[in-house]
C-alpha cells in the first residue's frame, strides 16, 4: 500500500486534458472566438447607429422649416394709398409697387401693437417695421392683385415675420446671439415674445415651404421648394420617357438576340464600366455636348434629364437584364413550340413575365437618379432660380432647379436660417425616397414568382 | 410649317398607312386571315413604318443639314474682316442669327409685315431699337453686311422650312404608297417588320458605347485644347494650384491629388474594417432571418443621396471634429477637413464594401468551412485562416471599386472638405480634391478658350482615367477569383 502510494506520489501527475474542463489554450481560443464575433456586431451597430443619428440630425435640424412665424393681425388695405385712380383697375393698381403696400402693412402693425397695448419701449419704428419680412409686402400685393375687390376693406392679414424671428421661436436665435447680431436685437426679440403672448405672433404650418420658389440670401424665411419639386418632377418623367424603353430594348436584345462576338462583348464591358464611372463626369459630358455642342440652354431640366438618363441607363439594364435571365427557358421553348417567331416570343411571353422585376429595377434607378447632385452642378442647375418653369412642354427648356441642388444651394448660404430650409428640402427627398423603395419592395412581394 | 406640326403630320399619316395596309392585306386575301403570311397587324404596322421611318429620317437629315449649307453661303457673302478666321466667323454669324431671329420676332410681334422685314436698313431704321422692342437685346448697333445677311438668312430658312415640309411629306408619301403596293397575302411583312425592331433593338444597346465615346470624345477635345495652353509636365508634376482669372494661372495637378488620395484613404481606413467586419458577420454569424432585415438595413446607406452626407459632414461632423479634436490638440479651426470628408466617404462607402464582401465570402465553398472546422478550428479561426485567405482577391477588388468611388466622389468632398489646394500631412486640415475643382473651374461664368475653364476637362480626363483603371483592375480580378469556384 506505502509502495502503491509512494509510487504514485512519486509521478508527477500528467496535466489533465478533461473535455469537460477548458484548457487555458481553449479558453483563450474561445475568448478570441466571442471578442471576433463582437467584432462583427460592433461594425454593424457602428453603422446602424450612425445611420440613425444622421437621420435624427436632419430630422430635428429640418423638421421646424414645415412651420414658419407668421403675425396675424387685420390690415386695412387704404385706397388712397393701394389704388389712387379709385375704379379698381386691375393693370392701373399693378402700377402700385410693394412700396405702397409695405406703408399698409407696416402701419397696420403698429396701429394693432398700440390698441393692444403692448410697449415697444427701445425700439425705434423702424426696428418695429424690420421685424416685418421684407417678402410680406409683395405677397399682400399679390393678394390684393388677385382680388381688387379687397380694396377698402379690412383683411386678416398672415405676415411673414423676419428670419430671425423665426429662429427665436424655434430657438436657433437667442438673446445672447442676438447681441452680436446686426439684423436683430434682444430688444426685438422682447417684443418678439410680448407679441406671442398676445397671440399675435404665432407658427403656422408652413406650406410656402413647398409652394414658394426660392428667395434671396436675406430672405430665408420666404424661401420654398416649389421650383425645385417641378424641377425633378419634370426630369424624372423625361428620365423615365428616354431611359426605360432605350434600357428594356438594349437589354432584350443583350440577352435574347445578341450574338457571341467582339461587339456584344465590348458593349457588356461598356455598360459595366459606364455604371461605375463617377458622376461628375457625365456632368462634363453634358456640359460639353448637350449645352456647348448642340446648345441647348443652360439650367433646364432637358439637359438635367438627358445626362441623369445616361447615368441611369446601365443601372436599368442591368436590372432588366436580370429579369429576363430569370425567366425560365421551358416559356420560350414553349412558346417557339408551338410556332410563334423569336420576336413575338420576347414580346408576348418573356417581357410580360419579367415586367415585375423590371418595374422593381426602374423604380430603384429612378430613386438614385431623384439624389443625384454632381452632374447638375456643371449643367448651370446650382443657379437662383425664382420663376416657375412654365407647365406647357416647352417649360423643360426653361431654368430650373432639382430638390438635391436646392439642398445644395442652400446649405452654401450665409443665414444659418437656411441650413434649416436645408435639412426640410431633405426631409421631402427622403420622403420621396422611402415612397419609391417601399413602392418596388410591395411589387417585388407582390409579383415575384418562383420557377 | 413647324417642326412639331410636321411632326404630328408624318404620325397621323403613319397611322393611316397602318389602317390602309391592313385593309388592304385582308381585303387582297378576300377577307380570310388564314389565306395570309402574316397576322393583319404586322401588315399594318410595316405601312406605318414605311411611312415613319423615312419621312423622320429626311427630316432629321434635313435638320441637321440646312444650318450647315446656310451658313456656309451667307459666310460667303460676307466681307472678309468678319470671316477672317474661326473664331470672328463664329462670332458674326452668331450676330447674324440674333439678328434674324430678333426679326422673326418683329414679325410675329406684328411691328412690321413679311416684306417690310426683308426690305429694311440701317440708314433708315434703327434695327436695334426694333429688336429690342420686340424683346431681343443686341450688345451692340446692327452693321449693315450684318443685316443684309440676317435678312438672306431669314429668306433661305424660309425655303429651307418649306423644302423640308416638302421633303418628308413626298418621302412618306412615296413610303405609303410602297406598303400598299407590296402588300399582297404573300408579302412577308411579320418577318420585315421584326428586321426593323431588331434594328431598334442594336440601336438601343449601342447607346452605352455612344455615351462612352461621347465621354471620352468631349473631355478628349478640350484637354488637349488646354495642353495646347498649358505645359502637360507643369500639369501633372506642378506643385502649386493656383487659377487666376486675369491670367498666369498654375495648375499643378499634385496638390489635388494628394488631397485626393488622402481623403480616399482616411475613407479606406473608416470603410474597410467596418464594412468587412459587418460583412463576416452576415455571412458568417448571423442567423438567417437576422440577415434577412439587418442586410437591407444596411444598404439603406447606399439609397441616401450623396448631398445628405454633405449636409451631415458640413453641419454635424465638421464642427464635431473641429470642437473636440482639432481645437484641443492645436491642429488647426477648419470645420472642413480631410478627416471629415474622409469619415463622411468612408460611412458612404461602407455598404458598398459589405455587399460585395458578402457575396464574395458567401462564394466560398461550403467544404472548405467544414473541412476547417472538422479539425478542430473555432468558427473564428476558421474565417481568418480558410475563408478570409481565399476570399482575399475578391475582397481586394471590392476595395478597389471602394476606392474609386471614394475618388470620384463629389457632393461629400465639395461640401466637407474645404476647397485650399494644400500639400500638408496634417488631416484635420481643409484640403480640396480634383472633383471639387472640376465642379468650382465649371460653374458660373465660364470662357471656354480659357485654361481656367479648360483646366476642369484635364482634371475629368485625369479622374476618368484613373477610376476606369480601378474598375478595370477590380474586374479582372474578381471575375478570375469567382471562376476559381465554379
Amino acid at each position: 500500500m506505502t509502495d502503491m502510494s509512494a509510487g504514485s506520489a512519486a509521478i508527477p501527475r500528467a496535466k489533465k486534458n478533461s473535455i469537460l474542463v477548458a484548457s487555458d489554450n481553449m479558453r483563450r481560443r474561445n475568448a478570441a472566438e466571442a471578442r471576433f464575433k463582437i467584432y462583427g456586431l460592433a461594425a454593424i451597430a457602428v453603422s446602424m447607429v450612425t445611420l440613425a443619428f444622421m437621420l435624427v440630425t436632419i430630422l430635428n435640424d429640418g423638421l421646424s422649416s414645415f412651420k414658419q412665424a407668421r403675425y396675424s393681425f387685420p390690415v386695412s388695405l387704404t385706397a388712397a394709398v393701394l389704388d389712387p385712380s379709385g375704379d379698381r383697375n386691375r393693370d392701373e393698381m399693378a402700377k402700385v409697387t410693394t412700396v405702397g403696400y409695405a406703408k399698409v402693412l407696416i402701419a397696420a402693425f403698429k396701429a394693432e401693437i398700440e390698441a393692444r397695448g403692448i410697449s415697444t419701449e427701445g425700439l425705434s419704428d423702424k426696428d418695429v417695421s424690420d421685424m416685418v419680412s421684407k417678402d410680406a409686402p409683395g405677397e399682400l400685393r399679390a393678394t390684393v392683385l388677385a382680388n381688387p375687390a379687397l380694396v377698402g376693406t379690412s383683411i386678416d392679414g398672415s405676415i411673414l415675420a423676419i428670419g430671425r424671428v423665426d429662429g427665436f421661436i424655434k430657438g436657433r436665435v437667442t438673446m445672447e446671439t442676438a447681441v452680436r447680431d446686426g439684423n436683430v436685437s434682444p430688444e426685438q426679440l422682447q417684443l418678439a415674445e410680448r407679441l406671442i403672448e398676445a397671440g399675435i405672433l404665432t407658427s403656422p404650418f408652413n406650406w410656402d415651404f413647398i409652394t414658394n420658389s426660392d428667395a434671396s440670401d436675406q430672405r430665408p424665411e420666404a424661401a420654398g421648394l416649389g421650383v425645385a419639386l417641378i424641377g425633378s418632377a419634370y426630369m424624372m418623367l423625361i428620365v423615365l420617357i428616354t431611359c426605360v424603353p432605350v434600357g428594356v430594348a438594349a437589354s432584350i436584345y443583350l440577352e435574347e438576340f445578341a450574338p457571341k462576338n467582339r461587339w456584344t462583348d465590348l458593349i457588356e464591358v461598356n455598360i459595366s464600366n459606364l455604371a461605375a464611372v463617377p458622376s461628375i463626369v457625365f456632368g462634363i459630358l453634358g456640359l460639353a455636348v448637350f449645352i456647348n455642342f448642340m446648345g441647348l440652354p443652360q439650367s433646364s431640366s432637358l439637359v438635367g434629364a438627358l445626362v441623369i438618363s445616361l447615368m441611369t441607363l446601365p443601372t436599368i439594364i442591368i436590372a432588366t437584364r436580370s429579369a429576363i435571365r430569370a425567366v425560365p427557358p421551358s416559356i420560350r421553348d414553349a412558346a417557339l413550340g408551338v410556332g410563334a417567331s423569336k420576336m413575338q416570343m420576347v414580346f408576348h411571353h418573356v417581357l410580360p413575365l419579367a415586367m415585375p422585376g423590371i418595374l422593381t429595377g426602374t423604380i430603384l434607378g429612378l430613386a438614385t437618379a431623384l439624389g443625384e447632385t454632381a452632374p447638375l452642378l456643371l449643367i448651370g442647375m446650382v443657379a437662383f432660380v425664382d420663376e416657375y418653369p412654365s407647365a406647357s412642354l416647352g417649360g423643360i427648356l426653361d431654368p430650373a432647379t432639382a430638390l438635391p441642388v436646392q439642398v445644395y444651394g442652400w446649405a452654401q448660404r450665409a443665414d444659418p436660417a437656411f441650413i434649416e430650409r436645408s435639412n426640410g428640402a431633405i426631409i421631402i427627398l427622403l420622403i420621396f425616397l422611402v415612397i419609391m423603395n417601399v413602392a418596388a419592395i410591395l411589387l417585388r412581394r407582390r409579383f415575384e414568382r418562383r420557377w | 410649317m413647324s417642326v412639331t406640326f410636321l411632326l404630328g403630320l408624318l404620325i397621323v399619316l403613319g397611322v393611316a398607312a397602318f389602317f390602309l395596309a391592313r385593309m388592304r392585306a385582308l381585303s387582297s386575301a378576300g377577307g380570310s386571315v388564314r389565306k395570309l403570311h402574316s397576322l393583319p397587324g404586322y401588315y399594318g404596322w410595316h405601312g406605318f413604318l414605311m411611312v415613319a421611318l423615312p419621312g423622320l429620317t429626311a427630316l432629321v437629315l434635313w435638320l441637321i443639314i440646312q444650318p450647315m449649307v446656310i451658313e456656309a453661303r451667307i459666310s460667303a457673302t460676307l466681307p472678309e474682316a468678319l470671316v477672317i478666321d474661326a473664331a470672328a466667323r463664329e462670332l458674326t454669324m452668331g450676330e447674324v442669327r440674333r439678328v434674324a431671329g430678333g426679326l422673326d420676332a418683329v414679325v410675329a410681334s406684328g411691328a412690321l409685315s413679311t416684306t417690310d422685314s426683308n426690305k429694311i436698313d440701317t440708314t433708315s431704321t434703327n434695327v436695334r431699337d426694333l429688336l429690342k422692342n420686340a424683346g431681343v437685346a443686341l450688345g451692340a448697333d446692327v452693321t449693315p453686311e450684318v443685316l443684309k445677311a440676317a435678312q438672306a438668312y431669314r429668306g433661305m430658312a424660309g425655303w429651307g422650312a418649306v423644302g423640308r415640309s416638302f421633303l418628308a411629306l413626298v418621302v412618306a408619301l412615296a413610303g405609303l404608297a410602297y406598303a400598299i403596293k407590296v402588300t399582297n397575302p404573300d408579302f412577308r411583312a411579320r418577318n420585315r417588320v421584326e428586321f426593323v425592331v431588331l434594328g431598334l433593338l442594336i440601336v438601343a444597346s449601342s447607346i452605352a458605347i455612344l455615351t462612352t465615346v461621347g465621354i471620352v470624345f468631349s473631355m478628349l477635345n478640350e484637354t488637349i485644347k488646354f495642353f495646347g495652353q498649358y505645359p502637360i509636365g507643369a500639369f501633372f508634376f506642378g506643385l502649386t494650384w493656383s487659377p487666376n482669372f486675369r491670367g498666369d494661372s498654375d495648375f499643378g495637378l499634385l496638390p489635388l491629388l494628394w488631397g485626393t488620395l488622402y481623403i480616399t484613404f482616411v475613407s479606406m481606413v473608416v470603410a474597410v474594417p467596418i464594412g468587412l467586419f459587418s460583412a463576416i458577420y452576415l455571412a458568417e454569424y448571423a442567423s438567417k432571418s437576422t440577415r434577412n432585415w439587418l442586410k437591407p438595413l444596411i444598404e439603406v446607406i447606399a439609397g441616401i443621396p450623396t448631398v445628405v452626407f454633405g449636409i451631415f459632414a458640413l453641419v454635424t461632423v465638421g464642427p464635431f471634429l473641429r470642437d473636440y479634436f482639432a481645437q484641443p490638440l492645436g491642429l488647426g479651426d477648419s470645420g472642413s477637413s480631410v478627416m471629415t470628408a474622409g469619415i463622411v466617404i468612408g460611412i458612404l462607402n461602407i455598404p458598398f464594401i459589405s455587399s460585395l464582401s458578402d457575396d464574395i465570402i458567401n462564394a466560398v465553398p461550403q467544404s472548405m468551412r467544414d473541412g476547417s472546422l472538422g479539425l478542430g478550428a473555432t468558427k473564428s479561426e476558421t474565417v481568418r485562416r480558410v475563408v478570409l485567405p481565399a476570399a482575399l482577391p475578391g475582397i481586394v477588388g471590392a476595395i478597389l471599386i471602394g476606392v474609386s468611388r471614394a475618388i470620384g466622389e463629389t457632393m461629400i468632398v465639395v461640401m466637407g472638405a474645404g476647397a485650399a489646394a494644400k500639400l500638408s500631412l496634417n488631416p484635420f486640415e481643409a484640403m480640396t480634391t480634383m472633383t471639387v475643382k472640376i465642379v468650382g473651374q465649371l460653374t458660373g461664368d465660364t470662357d471656354f478658350a480659357a485654361p481656367e475653364t479648360l483646366v476642369a476637362f484635364a482634371l475629368g480626363m485625369t479622374l476618368f482615367v484613373i477610376t476606369l483603371g480601378l474598375n478595370v483592375i477590380a474586374l479582372v480580378v474578381v471575375r478570375r477569383y469567382k471562376e476559381q469556384y465554379e
